[in-house]
């Protein structure tokens, strides 16, 4: 088994797929407990269908490097979504539902009607699976997903205390002069960025799973914010390691891998926590 | 000059005024009661004074060099912070939030400051605990560390002892007394007339639209 792992490290796609699904997993993590306890992890669910609609557009017109396209239609979701909360006729998960589902809808409809490839539910499949499309990336793709992963772990630890400000209390951290929705904002544009990196990963039916199990796992073991924080990122790069691994060895689709890697620790996690008490 | 004089305050949302031609002034010192029912009006007072939404009509005018800034709260407690993985250490240095400006982390000054409220609060002992795991007194008690670690000059307490058991009620009265003789104003929202009788130097009640100030003692 070791040798088969050795064989197949020696291809620097192999490679990059490892470095690069490590850093997406990280800063996938990183948000998570944020968005667990605002209950916006439904936005998360929203935004990751919009990024398939996106891609699908991207697909149509036949733009090669799709990320330059998806990544700001997502981000721009993401901000009227949450712009939208406040004063809108629809409220919020409402409005989440009805952008998810018809961004799903619309992509499926103009990949159908437009597609040139022989193979559309392999295509449509993969998208939303991922399959093995972190294999696949191009060397510009896989720079672009290292900025950027550094780039949200760069933000994260900068603003972490204004987001644990935010997060905890959003009322308080407005009243002594927090600039609230900036950060909520931030959190957005954030989410947004991570979810399309995590696309390529896991596919977009599954980055809520890479988001929400490694923080629900940590809050399970941990008692303050910061534990469960770096405890959080510690068990999503575990196991999005470990789900690579095998899925490499083993032949497995490698998002579902790596989500039924995170919940086998989320399952550890909260027999630990019961034996405890 | 008082620390906020209000004058001809309209409050309520979306253009419909809860409470109108509502003036009155706080005093530096000052133990002010705000009374009256449920949708009387007094937690909207409270958000407006706080900045969290705008007068309908009238304007709040802050003296005595107090900033916007400078208001502490103490909020109702939200369904989120009831299963919040965080120290009380980690909570009550989120009220120096104001307090680094640009800067990414809290400093020395910061930590010391938490650490002074912390103490003032009696709850040192407590500070690696989780916030979740106290009882609802403590957590109230972190809640005020917090506040005092944003100002020392203004409170603002949205019904600190809803929920609270008789001894922990009394004591975090006690407490809060304490901080208004140290020289900390206090404006407290309560439904509990006896508790604004026995502690506040004036009420001010709200109800059918308007308010009218009672002086207790001065």
């Amino acid at each position: 088994m070791i040798a088969t792992l050795q064989q197949y490290l020696q291809f620097p796609f192999v490679r990059y797929a490892l470095a690069v699904g490590t850093l997406i997993a990280l800063c996938s993590s990183l948000l998570g407990v944020t968005l667990v306890l605002k209950r916006f992890s439904f936005i998360g669910d929203g935004l990751s269908h919009v990024a398939f609609g996106a891609m699908a557009i991207a697909g149509v017109l036949h733009i090669t490097n799709d990320m330059l396209f998806v990544m700001p239609v997502t981000v721009l979701c993401a901000v009227l979504l949450l712009r939208g909360g406040r004063g809108a006729k629809v409220k919020g998960d409402a409005a989440v539902a009805m952008i998810s589902v018809g961004a799903l809808a619309i992509g499926y409809l103009l990949l159908n009607l437009f597609s040139a490839s022989s193979n559309l539910s392999g295509d449509v499949c993969a998208s939303l699976f991922g399959s093995t499309s972190i294999l696949t990336l191009t060397q510009a793709e896989v720079w672009l997903c290292a900025g950027l992963s550094v780039a949200v772990v760069a933000l994260f630890i900068f603003y972490y205390n204004r987001i644990f400000a935010v997060t905890f209390d959003e009322d308080f951290a407005r009243a002594v002069g927090t600039a609230a929705d900036g950060y909520n904002l931030l959190i957005a544009v954030v989410i947004a960025v991570i979810i399309v990196l995590a696309m390529n990963l896991v596919g977009s039916l599954l980055i809520s799973a890479l988001i929400i199990f490694p923080a629900l796992s940590a809050m399970r073991l941990f008692r303050s914010f910061k534990g469960v924080t770096v405890c959080s990122a510690a068990l999503s790069v575990a196991c999005a390691l470990v789900g690579m691994l095998i899925s490499i060895v083993g032949g497995t689709p490698v998002g579902s891998t790596i989500v039924a890697a995170d919940i086998a620790a989320f399952i550890i996690c909260a027999a630990i926590e019961r034996f405890r008490h | 000059m008082a620390l906020i004089t209000c004058r001809d305050l309209a409050l309520g949302y979306d253009s419909h005024a809860i409470v109108e031609h509502l003036s009155f002034a706080v005093n530096a010192g000052d133990y002010l009661c705000v009374v009256g029912e449920n949708g009387s009006g007094k937690s909207t007072l409270m958000r407006t004074l706080l900045g969290l939404q705008r007068p309908l009509g009238g304007e709040i005018v802050l003296g005595d060099g107090l900033r916007p800034s400078e208001i502490g709260y103490l909020p109702q407690q939200t369904a989120i912070q009831r299963d919040f993985p965080a120290t009380v250490r980690e909570i009550v240095l989120s009220g120096c939030q104001a307090r680094v400006g640009r800067r990414p982390f809290y400093g020395r000054a910061e930590k010391a400051l938490a650490g002074e409220n912390l103490a003032r609060m009696g709850m040192s002992a407590l500070q690696n605990r989780c916030y979740r795991e106290l009882s609802g007194g403590q957590q109230q008690r972190v809640l005020l560390a917090r506040a005092l670690c944003a100002t020392q000059k203004l409170l603002l307490l949205d019904e600190p002892v809803a929920g609270l058991d008789p001894d922990a009620t009394a004591e975090l009265y006690a407490l809060i007394e304490r901080l208004n003789r140290e020289g900390v104003t206090l404006i407290m929202v309560s439904h509990d007339l006896a508790a604004a009788n026995r502690y506040a130097n004036r009420i001010l009640r709200i109800g059918d639209g308007r308010g009218a100030m009672t002086e207790v003692r001065s």
